[in-house]
């Protein structure tokens, strides 16, 4: 392979000897070492987007400095490299999710364009009027609105199961709903608003043994959990790069490759044809089936470092770091007057959710901002989930493994000075 | 002063803790919803017009500190106004969060409402600030519109 190759680190050396001081890791990323209004940085809000190591950067740099041209479709030299590029960064994405084979691998621009491919390219060849979709009450927009779509395009009917006042899905509700209706069930693995970690193992195989197929939106079990679709046995799974520590506009779908092989094309264009008359065109192979268009190119090779990165950090110790500090601070934020914490699920990832009885969710956020705290406030994209614990917006503080404990008791700091402030 | 407490003035405080015009208006002649799709602040104003005046307004909705004390003010400042006075204001609060600084006479007459300034220096919070005087605008334009602040 050409010495320019971007992506191609090694990670079998790193393998070898997995990182395990995650502490350490923070030096890695450029932009946590500032100030902001004068306090020191203090990033909290990695599930709306994760911040990039320095190697993230640097392979994208260097894919722009040195290897950029279009990909599939050149003789020439640097087409040649950006096309290795890019298709090494799907390897490294097969392996990442372990699907059995790369042509299942479909690049997009992130979850929502994944759902949006296998709502329209699957429900058009699969729903029709008296059939349904299932989807669960804590279900980011992304994992909603696209399916209300093509029930409304095929006359199909979408429904959610429920969840119990923690937070968690209820497993028997979800499985009184699955009828010989259901075509579709798509659920999410770790829900942003909550943290709540589902089942997708355990509902994956009650949504099969009723005849279902089952989309998991991986968004926010990407960043934290290993993933194995062959493990959870689900038809799709869709991620998002910028969740996991690589560039925005980059994520993808994995598809089982014989629904992939009958699902008709999402986008029509370049890239994903083999010959084309007015008439008519004949299809290109999987995945290019599913990719029109120039795609972007440097943002796979972003997500293949990121996943580069992650391959160099022993994951049991990454979980421990995290699921340590998000304990520490729900003790701590549980402890202050007033506050009460929304979603408290016996399994959680990253995601703590709060409100005050009487100080708004968007208050907290601009007097932590002042106090060089970054987090998210609003809706978090999930309306129903704030409809059902009747708030009209929480606080959020997300984690990455960048956070350490100094990260939580500014964050608590920053609280008692809301109260102060509106006491 | 710190920024915070130029933002969080005494008097917003106040206005948020104990709303004025905190109601429902029964016999509104005017009823506009205003949502803030950003952060899911919703309000819903009632006017009640008397010829060309203000007879009576109301609010109810849940928002932020700045979204609800914006609102309360309002509504006690226009209470007993004319519909040209309620524009005319509306114009002066939008200059206010809108530009750096105002004349003499724009000041004198917001008053009080010029506590609602601090937030100039937060463009993330503007729109809180403002919701209640386009909901505002818009009862008094006659016109059944709801209003959005996206
Ligand atoms: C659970 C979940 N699903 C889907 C999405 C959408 O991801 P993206 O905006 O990257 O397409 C997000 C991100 O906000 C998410 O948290």
């Amino acid at each position: 392979m050409n010495s320019d190759m971007s992506s191609a680190t090694p990670t079998s050396i790193s393998e070898r000897h997995p990182i395990t001081n995650i502490e350490a890791l923070r030096a890695d990323f450029p932009i946590l070492d500032q100030e902001v209004h004068g306090k020191p940085l203090t990033y909290l809000d990695s599930a709306a987007s994760a911040q990039r190591p320095q190697s993230v950067i640097d392979a994208m740099v260097r894919h722009e400095q040195r290897n950029h041209a279009n990909i599939h479709r050149g003789v020439h030299e640097l087409s040649q490299r950006s096309t290795d590029a890019y298709e090494h960064a799907r390897d490294l994405a097969r392996a990442f999710v372990n699907a059995p084979s790369r042509s299942e691998i479909v690049f997009t621009r992130g979850t929502t364009e994944s759902i949006n491919l296998v709502a329209a390219s699957l429900g058009r060849m699969s729903l029709s009027a008296s059939d349904e979709v299932l989807i669960t009450q804590m279900e980011h927009h992304s994992n909603i609105v696209p399916w209300q779509l093509i029930c409304q395009q095929t006359g199909a009917r979408l429904l959610a199961a429920p969840m119990t006042q923690s937070g968690e899905l209820d497993v028997e509700a979800f499985s009184r709903k699955l009828t010989e209706r259901t075509k579709i069930v798509a659920i999410g693995h770790v829900s942003n608003a909550l943290g709540t970690i589902n089942p997708v193992k355990e509902l994956t195989a009650i949504a099969h043994d009723a005849g279902a197929i089952v989309v998991v939106d991986g968004a926010q079990a990407a960043p934290h959990l290993p993933i194995d679709v062959q493990d959870i046995d689900c038809d799709f799974y869709a991620l998002s790069g910028h969740k996991m520590y690589g560039p925005t506009g980059i994520g993808l779908l994995y598809g089982r490759e014989t629904l992939l092989d009958r699902m008709p094309p999402y986008q029509g264009g370049g890239e994903m044809i083999l010959t084309v008359t007015i008439e008519s065109s004949t299809y290109s192979e999987l995945p290019h089936k599913f990719e029109a268009g120039t795609p972007n190119i440097t943002g796979a090779v972003g997500l293949g470092a990121a996943i580069d990165y992650l391959a160099t950090i022993d994951p049991k110790a990454r979980i421990d770091h995290e699921d340590r500090l998000l304990e520490l601070a729900t003790a701590e934020l549980s402890r202050i007057p007033g506050l009460r914490i929304v979603g408290t699920a016996k399994r959680k990832a990253g995601v703590l959710s709060f409100v005050f009885d009487d100080i708004h969710a968007h208050d907290l956020g601009t007097i932590l901002d002042r106090e060089g705290v970054a987090i998210r406030t609003g809706h978090h994209c999930a309306m129903p989930v704030m409809d059902f614990f009747c708030v009209p917006a929480t606080a959020r503080a997300s984690l990455g493994l960048y956070n350490n404990a100094d990260d939580i008791h500014r964050l608590v700091g920053g609280l008692h000075r809301a109260l102060e402030l509106f006491r | 002063m710190s920024e915070l407490e130029d933002l969080y003035r005494e008097v917003i405080l106040d206005h948020n803790k104990n709303p004025r015009n905190f109601a429902e208006l029964d016999d509104a002649d005017r009823t506009i919803e205003g949502v803030n799709p950003l952060c899911g602040d919703k309000l819903t104003l009632y006017v009640k017009l008397d010829g060309d005046r203000i007879a009576d307004i109301g609010f109810k909705g849940t928002g932020c500190a700045i979204s609800v004390a914006s609102s309360s003010m309002m509504t006690e400042r226009v209470k007993g106004a004319t519909i040209d006075e309620g524009l005319q204001l509306f114009d002066t609060v939008h200059r206010m969060l809108a530009e750096s600084e105002l004349d003499e006479t724009a000041l004198m007459e917001l008053g009080k409402l010029a506590a609602l300034s601090g937030v100039r220096e937060y463009p993330s919070r503007v729109k809180c600030a403002s919701l209640a005087w386009h909901a505002l605008k818009t009862a008094l334009n006659d016109s059944t519109e709801s209003v959005s602040t996206e």
